[in-house]
């Protein structure tokens, strides 16, 4: 479940996020703090995970404490589901 | 009313419980400032730096966030009679040693008596200012090498400040200054920008807010709202020093808490029935596009009579689209607004949109590019729509002129040149840029552009620079740390700036030569070619594209052609070459 939840959310952010859909993104990848998500594009990451798996996160908590890579991301989305 | 003091002094007794400033926080509710607060504090920071020792007419660093320790230090060395800076905050992705360095860069030149800062941030400062500045400045020949380090004396960290309490203006080190001192410094981004402080005298500064207030017939019932940060003088001038010399309610907020939900920007407008604001091109497509329609629900911009487009080209194409998006919720088309304006001018130069609609000059985008003459579009030729910033505000003349120095004739395509009384005093401690700027008393902006009608179009810039979201960026700054990662060919990299119509920005490009044929170490070069420019740099990299050796084109003189590598590049994505 969580790793399902960790590949589309990985497809998705190279896709939608990064414009390179071919560009693989490790789970404990950082992804905030690496600047890979530069803060113009921390608003879309909101977007698509409320569309994709309806869960909200707030503009408050859309920075590296609150979730850095994906696994830390899938966790957020699971424990909100 | 010759300085800032006087004004301040004189908001004080007039009306000191009038709100200044509503301070806006992500996930709290919003502070109204009073003029009494505001002062009250910034006399808290004053008696502190006159008991650190620091003097009036010494530069003061301010390096802090959003919040009331920003305004109340800045408006203390106001009252004090310093002169305050301020650096951008450390962000999320920097390298910390990146930011040491751009602030010893700074502090060489500068040579700053003090930095104010957080006490967590307190060891950041002290790494950065034992480090010499070799390599980052040469003095010109003839004047000692800037020394970084001693000339900072005080680090004044916010929990030491004393209380705040209300100013006696009679003993203030503020009152006792000369409309030709210098009031601020204000610097542009990265290593370069930091190594020149626009130094402005009380005199240009209070010259522009009575000329850019008429331009706009500011009125008391204007209320300004603003997001922008205030290292850069979009933020600084328009969206905090002028509402509060005119005393018109400011709604300030974080550019944090702006960039993470764009929308807080209209919520401001429609609740505080804020009249005017400025922004980055970008931010008119980062509106219209990222905004929920249920987080619209409710929002009555009705009250917005100027959102002025500022600082980055504007596009014909991202007023449209911020027009379609926001007028069901009541913004209406008078309200698109543009300016031109420069830190070197204290801020604006000219402003359209004010008395009539801006206006759009479709151009032959051959001649434009071929003959550099704008000329007016025929039926069936390519055309440019070309967005007006307006004409020269009464304090400033606009000229166009070439390579010469000789006045070019309307529409024909040169460097914009300004000369005004509200022109910086000089780079601070850079007698040798500030000579070079001037030529017979004019500013050469480094911009390309024409005049028509007495308006003011911009074409682009003469030096090779990035602009990606109201960010400077030098290509070759960013070539550098592409050509610091492994299997990267030294000198053969180009960087350079794409627009993205989705954006309404540009997209930064690098291409790197590697020899590597290994898919997999390829993907690995270009992800750490990523890597050190977004953390080296303030923006963030769109694509990296990896290419065999020779690919690269060079001038004559082996310099990157990066018109050349762009054009080859966008060919080989299949994007359209404009």
């Amino acid at each position: 479940m969580s790793e399902d939840m960790i590949a589309t959310l990985g497809q998705k952010v190279a896709a939608d996020i990064l414009n390179e859909p071919d560009r693989k993104i490790r789970p404990d990848e950082p992804l905030i703090s690496s600047g890979l998500i530069d803060s113009m594009s921390l608003v879309d990451v909101a977007i698509l995970v409320e569309d994709t798996y309806g869960v909200h996160i707030d503009d408050t908590e859309l920075n590296a404490d609150t979730f850095d890579t994906l696994i830390q991301l899938a966790e957020l989305i699971q424990a909100r589901q | 009313m010759t300085t800032f003091s006087d004004i301040l002094y004189t908001h004080y007794q007039t009306h000191p419980d009038q709100t200044a400033i509503i301070m806006q926080y992500a996930g709290q509710p919003d502070r109204p400032v009073s003029y009494r607060e505001l002062l009250s504090g910034a006399n808290g920071f004053a008696s502190t730096y006159a008991r650190r020792g620091i003097q009036p007419g010494e530069v003061v660093i301010l390096i802090l966030q959003h919040g009331e320790d920003l305004i109340h230090a800045f408006y203390g060395a106001i009252l004090h009679g310093a002169i305050p800076s301020i650096m951008p905050f450390l962000t999320e992705k920097l390298l910390p040693e990146r930011y040491r360095a751009d602030l010893a860069a700074l502090v060489s030149v500068t040579r700053p008596s003090a930095v104010v800062t957080y006490p967590e941030f307190e060891p950041e400062v002290y790494a950065a200012l034992p480090v010499p500045p070799s390599g980052w400045y040469r003095a010109p020949l003839g004047e000692a090498a800037p020394d970084a380090g001693t000339s900072v004396r005080e680090v004044i960290v916010t929990g030491q400040v004393d209380a705040p309490s209300e100013p006696d203006f009679t003993a203030l080190g503020g009152m006792q200054r000369a409309a030709e001192d210098i009031v601020l410094l204000q610097h542009s981004s990265g290593t370069t920008g930091l190594q020149k402080g626009v130094a402005l005298s009380h005199r240009a500064v209070l010259n522009q807010v009575e000329t850019y207030k008429k331009a706009l017939h500011f009125n008391p019932q204007d209320v300004i709202v603003s997001w922008l940060p205030l290292y850069h003088d979009m933020g600084l001038i328009a969206g905090f020093l002028m509402p509060i010399l005119t005393g018109n309610p400011l709604v300030l907020m974080s550019p944090f808490d702006w960039v993470r939900s764009p929308v807080r920007l209209l919520q401001a407008i429609s609740q505080y029935r804020g009249t005017l604001a400025w922004l980055p091109n970008f931010a008119y497509n980062f509106c219209a596009r990222k905004i929920r329609a249920r987080d619209l629900e409710g929002i009555d911009l009705s009250s917005w009579r100027g959102v002025i487009n500022c600082s980055e080209p504007m596009r014909y194409e991202s007023h449209a689209t911020f027009l379609e998006r926001f007028q069901p919720y009541g913004f209406r088309p008078a309200a698109l607004m543009t300016c031109y304006a420069m830190a070197e001018n204290t801020f604006a130069v000219s402003q359209g949109g004010v008395d009539a609609p801006v206006t759009i000059d479709k151009i032959d985008r051959e001649a434009m590019q071929v003959e550099r003459v704008a000329r007016p579009a025929q039926e069936g030729r390519p055309t440019t729509h070309m967005v007006s910033a307006g004409r020269p505000i009464a304090s400033t003349e606009v000229k166009v002129v070439d390579d010469q120095g000789r006045t070019l004739p309307e529409r024909q395509i040169g460097e914009l040149a300004v000369r005004s009384d509200c022109m910086l005093t000089g780079y601070y401690h850079r007698p040798d840029a500030t000579e070079k700027a001037f030529i017979d008393g004019w500013y050469l902006t480094g911009d390309y552009g024409y005049m028509a009608d007495g308006e003011v179009y911009v074409a682009g810039r003469k030096k090779d620079l990035i602009i990606v979201g109201g960010k400077n960026v030098y290509p070759q700054d960013l070539e550098l740390l592409a050509m610091q990662v492994p299997g990267v060919h030294a000198g053969r990299v180009s960087a350079f700036g794409v627009f993205n119509d989705q954006t309404g920005t540009e997209d930064v490009i690098v291409v790197a030569e590697v020899d590597s044929q290994d898919p997999d170490e390829r993907v690995r070069i270009a992800d750490e070619i990523r890597q050190a420019l977004n953390r080296g740099s303030a923006i963030a990299v769109r694509h990296v594209h990896i290419v065999n050796s020779p690919w690269i084109v060079k001038t004559s003189s082996g310099k990157t052609a990066r018109l050349a590598n762009r054009e080859k590049y966008l060919q080989e994505v299949g994007q359209p070459v404009r």
